[in-house]
């Protein structure tokens, strides 16, 4: 029998749930903790400068490896830096354990030191939480805490660790259980046949398919059955911004995103189609318009882990609660019987005139058949900027990126030809989230090219991560394209607010971002002609064990295109660019 | 439409406010709320009524569904089943109406379960819709303090709500 205290319990039970990384910040609350990790924990300790980085560091690795990320932070301040952070992995369903110290418990209550109360301030936002009362049960409260997380539809669990049950002198015995059962919480192992069967019927019955597959594909690595069942059928593909990747970016049956700022031929398909197979996607509000006139002549087939998702804005004719990869095999090996007894289905004439028509779609406006930029003005275009980085990588980097203009341009114009390489806050929209994230991705997959994509504004929320970047040596390329405003909200306010640029606009206040980048131990370049371009970013992802910045000028006063025409208007209705819509 | 939601949950900290949280943060209405132990003291037994379209409840029910506290629930309102509601109401009698009050509560099979000189204690059980009468057949001016237990219930017949 080994007794241990409950901090080195703490560091024991991540070692046995094969954690990789702890992103965490010390504190008085967690002090004992980091004792028993200083002592023996074998498991590396990432020390951020910002609370917030970790949770998003956490994340980054966890959208990357699709194991939960880990956070240690203290009480109070500490707890609540790492609320935007998890927040964010909640709404992204990102599997995530966050260990929050906590005052003694005799000062519960007490608006102690540091105190904060870390269940209530988190429970929107969390997928569960514990709050630890004994020591003994620290063990299977951590064990919780990681089935909880990476099971059914993953998302964040606190774990809040008063710091007298954390005390060194009290040990007990450790048993790391092996396994854990919940009576009260039973993920969905497998969908519903019968329904997986209508679905089949429907499907190959469909005149004009169209896939629309979200992040839950990504999640729920069905990413092969994906693109075994698309190819099987020979049906159009389109995905969410949570699932770019979960279908291959280059594939001719791949229509690009859909959305806000989807593609024309992805929201052109979704809006004439017959029959929508959802996979993985929430029908979010960012994809649909409005959903009163939302693909008016579609029967929906919606597979999703969650049953709340299902029918939650728009109603789903077959509806399949299941996890995607396993309902996706099933539903592959119905569809080839079915076709095996009926080789005709489904009706191929119909499907090549969809075909057709999406083509004529794509040749019009679609946003890689042909620059819908204007490339006769002197700037680099933020789009260039992608396509260049989707160059020079060959399609294979990891991509973070913050929120904004330049993460629309980047989930468009980058082809993710596999899923998990598209790391960005989709639901929650986190400025701040790139360089952080891009720490956890790059410390995961050492050897990988990873790129950050920012702007000014987000990349100035955690600035502070360069320095975690110089002590753990973290070689991320951080690509800033500048343009002088908040561009996202810029191009609203042209849009709809007549170009009154209500502090959107920083005038001279930007920091020298190459002098920022060499005070944090790095080295920066400044692109300001797009016949640099290329050459320039070439150079800097060969410095493999660099972190560069590259501060990327581009035109100030590009909009993002294609755009929802909103409010009242439908999946079709879109802006192609400043003067013409559909 | 008025819907009975029970639910089946851990007897845990924290539970309850998971439940309350969700109502406020989708913006759901409760109207009333009760919750108790079971039988078995690890679970407890918590009964809501709220109002909403089809659409609505199905989300609510889903939503608490999803609580990883939540073990099981049922919409009594769905099929054949008991409502009940205890309230215990103060009211000033005096005169001609203490006979007048002992009547009704007589005709509401209630008790009064507490005498003052001027006051009644008077405890009526029953479905909510019963107890709304009660209280306006013995009349506003008379009320002093009204408390209910909010409603509890359950289905009819050989159907249980348990593990």
């Amino acid at each position: 029998m080994e007794l241990l205290s409950g901090g080195e319990m703490i560091a024991r039970a991540l070692e046995d749930e094969g954690v990789e990384f702890i992103f965490g910040y010390p504190g008085g609350a967690v002090l004992h903790i980091y004792d028993a990790l200083f002592k023996s924990c074998k498991v590396p300790h990432i020390l951020v400068r910002h609370e917030q980085a970790a949770t998003h560091a956490a994340d980054g690795y966890a959208r990357a490896t699709g194991k939960p990320g880990v956070v240690l932070v203290t009480s109070g301040p500490g707890a609540t830096n790492a609320i935007t952070g998890i927040a964010t992995a909640y709404m992204d369903s990102i599997p995530m354990v966050v260990l929050s110290g906590q005052v003694m418990s005799h000062l519960i209550g007490e608006d102690a030191f540091q105190e904060t109360d870390m269940l209530g301030i988190s429970r929107p936002i969390v997928k569960h939480s514990f709050q630890v009362t004994k020591t003994e049960e620290i063990p299977e409260m951590i064990k919780k805490a990681f089935y909880i997380a990476s099971s059914g539809r993953p998302g964040p669990v606190v774990v809040d660790l008063p710091k007298d049950l954390t005390n060194p002198h009290d040990k007990y015995e450790y048993n790391y259980p092996k396994k854990v059962k919940l009576r009260s919480y039973t993920p969905a192992s497998r969908g519903h046949s019968g329904q997986i069967k209508k679905a089949a019927s429907l499907l190959l019955a469909a005149k004009r398919p169209v896939i629309y597959a979200g992040g839950g594909v990504v999640q729920g690595n069905a990413s092969p059955q994906l693109r075994e069942l698309a190819q099987e059928l020979n049906f159009p593909v389109t995905n969410t911004l949570m699932g770019l990747g979960a279908y291959p970016g280059s594939d001719r049956q791949f229509l690009g995103m859909l959305g806000m700022h989807g593609f024309y031929e992805a929201n052109n398909a979704m809006h004439h189609s017959d029959v929508i197979l959802a996979v993985g996607a929430r029908f979010d509000d960012r994809v649909t318009n409005t959903t009163s006139k939302f693909c008016p002549g579609a029967k929906i087939i919606h597979i999703d882990i969650d049953p709340a998702a299902i029918s939650k804005t728009v109603n789903a004719d077959v509806p399949i609660v299941g996890p995607v990869d396993s309902v996706l095999t099933e539903l592959i090996a119905l569809v080839r019987e079915l076709r095996a007894e009926e080789p005709t289905l489904p009706d191929q004439d119909a499907l090549g005139h969809w075909w057709k028509q999406i083509d004529e779609w794509r040749d019009h406006h679609g946003l890689w058949t042909a620059p819908r930029y204007d490339t006769t003005t002197p700037y680099i275009k933020p789009q260039q900027v992608i396509e260049t980085l989707c160059k020079v990588t060959g399609g294979k980097a990891f991509v973070t990126s913050d929120v904004g203009q330049h993460q629309m341009f980047a989930a468009q114009y980058y082809k993710f030809d596999e899923p998990r390489r598209w790391i960005n806050s989709g639901g929650l929209g986190t400025m701040g989230f790139g360089l952080p994230a891009a720490m956890g991705v790059k410390l995961a997959f050492p050897d990988a090219d990873v790129a950050c994509v920012t702007g000014e504004g987000s990349i100035q929320m955690n600035i502070q991560e360069l320095s975690t970047c110089a002590q753990y040596k973290i070689p991320v390329k951080i690509l800033n394209l500048y343009n002088g405003y908040l561009g996202m909200v810029k191009q609203w306010q042209d849009m709809q607010y007549d170009g009154r640029y209500s502090e959107s606009v920083y005038e001279d206040s930007l920091p020298d971002f190459i002098k920022l980048a060499e005070a944090y131990q790095h080295s920066g370049v400044k692109v300001t002609q797009l016949s640099d371009l290329e050459e320039a970013m070439k150079e800097v992802f060969a410095r493999k064990n660099e972190l560069v910045f590259m501060d990327i000028h581009v035109d100030p006063h590009e909009h993002v295109y294609p755009m929802h025409v909103a409010p009242n208007g439908s999946m079709r209705d879109m802006w192609l660019n400043k003067t013409e819509r559909t | 439409m008025r819907r009975i939601i029970s639910v089946l949950m851990e007897n845990e900290p924290g539970a309850l406010s998971r439940v309350v949280g969700l109502f406020s943060q989708r913006g759901y209405n409760i109207e009333t709320l009760n919750v108790a132990p079971t039988e078995d003291p690890t679970m407890s037994r918590l009964t809501l009524t709220t109002v909403g379209d089809d659409h609505k409840i199905e989300q609510i029910t889903k939503h608490l569904n999803r609580l990883v506290d939540v073990v099981k629930l049922v919409d009594l309102s769905e099929g054949a089943h008991i409502e009940r509601e205890l309230m215990l109401v103060k009211v000033r009698a005096t005169g001609a109406q203490r006979a007048e009050i002992k009547r009704c509560t007589d005709i509401f099979r209630g008790q009064i379960v507490d005498v003052g000189p001027s006051v009644y204690t008077i405890q009526v059980t029953g479905a909510a819709d019963k107890l709304d009468s009660f209280l306006e057949a013995v009349g506003e001016a008379a009320i002093m303090e009204v408390v209910r237990s909010g409603v509890s219930g359950i289905a009819r017949g050989e159907k249980v709500l348990s593990l």
